[in-house]
């Protein structure tokens, strides 16, 4: 995606004063105060998805970092900022963060006193000396790197395996990659999009008033809060800027939330049900003729077919399924069909559940029957010519990876066989199969690991007590790098390496994965501090080592930061002076043949038109149309199983204060969420004999989880909403206690193994659960909190 | 002097908590010390369907309006971080023009440590 030559003067927001630092360069002296002040697009850590927020970090002559505020110059964030970055100097100082590499011997994994500090020097010769003896005894592809999401680090983790580990097995060990991905695939099967993204006017100039731009009538969220969420990259508050411009909201969510409250529409439907509505919206706008008739006849391939298939799933029906009043689906479809332009976000519950390819085939096929793909104000797009390899030679800014080039060894693949889609396109192991092969060393032995960017005891994984075991059975060297200790690494590691933050190092960022165009940033260090890393510098530091012959053509950490993340013509030292450059971007680039690699006008698929009905699933062993299935255990699916569990369990839902499992140890954002919070009905709860704040056992045949209960209407009677990504880094680390990481783990009650066809989705979000009241009290002490960790070093 | 205050159009207000964290380190102050909270007021239904739900940022009594800040022209960090753009600082005359009655808005004009002159 090629970016426009210099960063443009931003739009100012009415409420910022006449004094401001709109204008100033990169790097600069602030009047006022003296110190230094370094502009920067942001990404991880902390962790964030890449939405690549702008910040005035300032500095003092010691080069310490004593204030942070948002950049007025940025084109999207202009200034705003969460709290997350706000309370980026007490993260960057708290005391419990790692700054030196440490060891531990195998058999003291879970003793948290056991560490040992060592020198740079001795890790890298520790590591080169482990990796060589076990991938020497059972080949490379014993080596599985765990990668999370959203950090710099995770979605480097492709990279790392390629080029540093040279294994085939880059694993995110969510249960059927429930995080983004499945997207992603429908995207590239249905229409070779990688990711149609809301269009925000975030690549134009004068933004929501350029001339270009048209403020779409209807916004679609759909399993999304991108307010509350790092929404997959995009800035979540631009809903706001275009509810102020008239836009009307549509939300499919099973929960009520502030933006539903703001609704012109909200199908609150039971979760896991969402394919049902999709089918019905699509069976109104195409039985009233409200589709885009144009688009469907020159750019859509299967259109009969889909109508035929959608009319099995009128609005009654899954009225009846989701429990949605009829007449709100059908309005709910009018209203988006008849607007001249809406936009669709579509959130990570489309992922969560075993039936979420087939929710995703149903919005590819609602943006595209109605025109929006590629329209101003509907689904901005990159086209289907960007390459996910890096290995070219066009100047393109954007976050490609590299992909293993030994074709035998990439055949290892753990489930290339079971679930070719899935492997082949996400280049990652399959993570159910991978569980399953440390557990039985089946095709093969794994023995080696590392993390990057992944907490997966906290967070990730499914039935993590399982994974832990499964690690700890199979893999005799594992590898963590991060900044703080988390109950993963206290329970599985060997080495931890120490990560830099945000502030400590170079690098770039491009929104939303690159994705959609929107800008490009570098981030720009301003501080030094221990002996931490970037997760870029680190993999150049570990492929010079485990790997020279492939790092021969790199002097330098910038020259391997170049090679990956932007074109041959532009050097670092030049971007960063302009700190954000929007894209460049066409709109309706298949009219112009620019989305497919050939330059003929179309899309990117076998047909140059929307797969309505998909070849690509088709030929991976899926229905090539979309259909409803239950989730495994439902009211529906599952019928005996409500007496013992009466509730619908959805879990996730995001808060403002964590990125996931992280910033439990920063007080002032512990103190917006002290407690792991369960959602139940006041009615449901009146039946349960729980009151408001009671400690509940939220529990079902897979495990248990203990939780804070919050009443609220938010959720229907039969409905159960749980946080995720808890831990206590104020417990005691030592095992089996580990932070408490057990304790309140939602994720104790989801199952692995339950994914869909094509080996994509897990059930995350649509599980059924009982809750019970308890006397226990587990509710955090934030003067505690405070005591430990607000002091900063 | 002319009364300086803060509307918030609460209308649009997400409940971000920027404002609060921000005033947090601008000020420095510590957990369980405020100098804004986001009053949250639901969801409680009206009637089926709809649901009453305003999350209002509220200064505390340890709001000082970012005197440091405005002194200098620049306005108060929880407007400037302020997420969904619905803070603006200004003379209380001049933002009660911006209220027409159409959407949902409040002026507040926060005393900094008022309980300093309950002995005067």
């Amino acid at each position: 995606m090629a970016l426009r030559k210099t960063a443009s003067p931003a739009v100012k927001l009415d409420s910022l004063s006449d004094v401001n630092d709109l204008g100033k360069p990169w790097r600069f002296t602030d009047e006022d105060t003296g110190l230094t002040v370094t502009r920067s697009c942001v990404w991880s850590p902390p962790g964030c998805h890449p939405v690549g927020c702008g910040l005035k970090l300032y500095t003092d002559e010691n080069g310490r970092l004593v204030k942070v505020e948002g950049d007025e110059n940025h084109p999207v964030t202009q200034g705003r900022l969460c709290v997350r970055c706000i309370a980026l100097k007490d993260y960057e100082y708290n005391n419990s963060r790692i700054l030196h590499p440490m060891k531990r011997d195998r058999d003291k994994r879970g003793q948290a006193d056991a560490w040992e500090e060592i020198t740079w020097d001795e890790a890298l010769d520790l590591i080169e000396e482990r990796y060589t003896e076990i991938t020497g005894k059972y080949g490379k592809e014993s080596f599985v790197n765990f990668g999370g999401t959203g950090r710099e680090g995770g979605v480097s983790c492709m990279t790392y395996t390629a080029m540093v580990w040279q294994t085939p097995n880059a694993c995110y060990t969510q249960s059927g990659y429930a995080c983004y991905f499945p997207r992603l695939a429908a995207g590239t099967m249905s229409a070779g999009l990688v990711y149609p993204e809301m269009d925000y006017a975030g690549c134009l100039p004068g933004r929501y008033d350029d001339p270009e731009y048209h403020v779409p009538e209807a916004v679609v969220l759909w399993g999304k809060v991108p307010t509350v969420s790092n929404p997959d990259g995009a800035f979540g508050h631009a809903v706001i800027d275009l509810m102020k411009r008239g836009s009307k909201l549509i939300m499919v969510d099973s929960r009520v939330n502030w933006l539903t409250t703001r609704a012109a529409y909200h199908l609150q439907l039971r979760p896991g049900t969402d394919t049902a509505i999709g089918m019905a919206m699509l069976d109104v706008i195409i039985r009233e003729g409200l589709y885009d008739h144009d688009f469907v006849e020159k750019w859509c391939y299967g259109f009969e077919q889909l109508a035929e298939r959608v009319a099995t799933m009128p609005p009654e029906k899954a009225a009846e399924i989701c429990g949605v009043p009829a007449e709100d689906i059908i309005g709910a479809a009018r209203l988006y069909a008849n607007a001249e332009a809406a936009t669709i976000q579509w959130g990570l519950a489309t992922d969560q559940k075993t039936n979420g390819m087939q929710q995703a085939q149903c919005i590819i096929a609602l943006m595209a029957i109605t025109g929006n793909i590629d329209r101003p104000g509907g689904q901005i797009t990159t086209g289907g010519a960007v390459a996910l390899d890096a290995d070219t030679e066009e100047d393109d800014e954007y976050m490609p990876y590299m992909a293993l080039d030994d074709d035998e060894l990439r055949g290892k693949m753990i489930g290339l066989k079971e679930y070719p889609a899935y492997c082949g396109m996400s280049q990652n192991s399959h993570a159910d199969l991978t569980l399953r092969c440390m557990e039985t060393d089946e095709p093969y032995p794994l023995r080696i690991g590392a993390f990057a960017g992944n907490n997966l005891l906290a967070c990730t994984s499914a039935e993590p007590k399982r994974w832990e075991a499964a690690i700890n059975r199979s893999l005799e060297f594992v590898i963590g790098f991060d900044c703080f200790m988390t109950p993963s690494i206290q329970a599985v590691c060997d080495i931890v390496l120490p990560l830099a933050t945000v502030v400590e190092r170079d690098s770039t960022v491009a929104a939303a994965y690159g994705s959609a165009p929107l800008y490009f940033g570098t981030q720009n260090k301003c501080v030094d501090e221990g002996d931490c890393r970037g997760d870029l510098e680190l993999l150049y530091i570990l492929g010079k080592r485990l790997n020279p012959k492939r790092f021969e053509e790199f002097d330098s950490y910038y020259d391997l930061l170049q090679f990956l993340r932007f074109g041959k013509s532009r050097m670092f030292e030049e971007l960063r002076e302009q700190v954000c450059i929007q894209s460049k971007n066409e709109y309706y680039k298949y009219e112009k043949g620019l989305m497919r690699p050939d330059g003929a006008p179309g899309f990117n698929t076998p047909t140059g038109r929307v797969e309505l009905y998909n070849l690509g699933f088709q030929q991976f062993g899926d229905d090539p149309l979309p259909y409803y299935e239950e989730p495994d255990f439902s009211p529906i699916s599952t019928p005996e199983l409500l007496e013992d569990y009466p509730f619908v369990l959805t879990t996730g839902a995001r808060t403002y204060a964590f990125f996931h499992s992280e910033h439990r140890q920063i007080p002032r954002l512990r103190e917006l969420n002290p407690n792991p919070l369960v959602e139940i009905n006041p009615e449901t709860a009146k039946k349960l004999g729980v009151v408001d704040g009671q400690w509940c056992r939220v529990f079902n045949q897979f495990g248990e989880a203990y939780l804070k209960a919050k009443l609220t209407v938010s959720v229907k009677p039969d409905v159960i909403h749980a946080q995720h990504g808890w831990w206590f880094p104020e417990e005691d680390g030592n095992a089996p206690h580990n932070y408490g990481v057990c304790r309140s783990n939602i994720n104790n009650l989801i199952p692995n193994f339950h994914v869909g066809k094509l080996g994509f989705g897990a059930p995350f979000k649509c599980m059924l659960c009982n809750v019970e009241g308890t006397d226990e009290n587990f509710d955090t002490d934030m003067q505690l909190i405070q005591d430990k960790f607000g002091e900063l070093r | 002097m002319e009364a300086m205050g803060l509307l918030i159009d609460y209308e649009l207000c997400t409940g971000c908590q920027s404002c609060e964290v921000s005033c947090k380190e601008e000020h420095d102050y510590p957990v369980g010390k405020w100098g804004i909270r986001v009053l949250d007021d639901g969801p409680w239904e009206i009637e089926p369907g709809h649901y009453n739900w305003n999350k209002i940022p509220v200064p505390s009594d340890l709001c000082d309006l970012c005197i440091d800040r405005t002194s200098r022209g620049r306005e108060p960090i929880c407007v400037h971080h302020c997420l969904a753009n619905v803070m603006t600082y200004g003379s209380v005359c001049e933002l009660a023009k911006k209220m027409d009655g159409t959407k949902r808005q409040v002026i507040f004009t926060p005393v900094y440590k008022p309980y300093e002159k309950l002995r005067d």
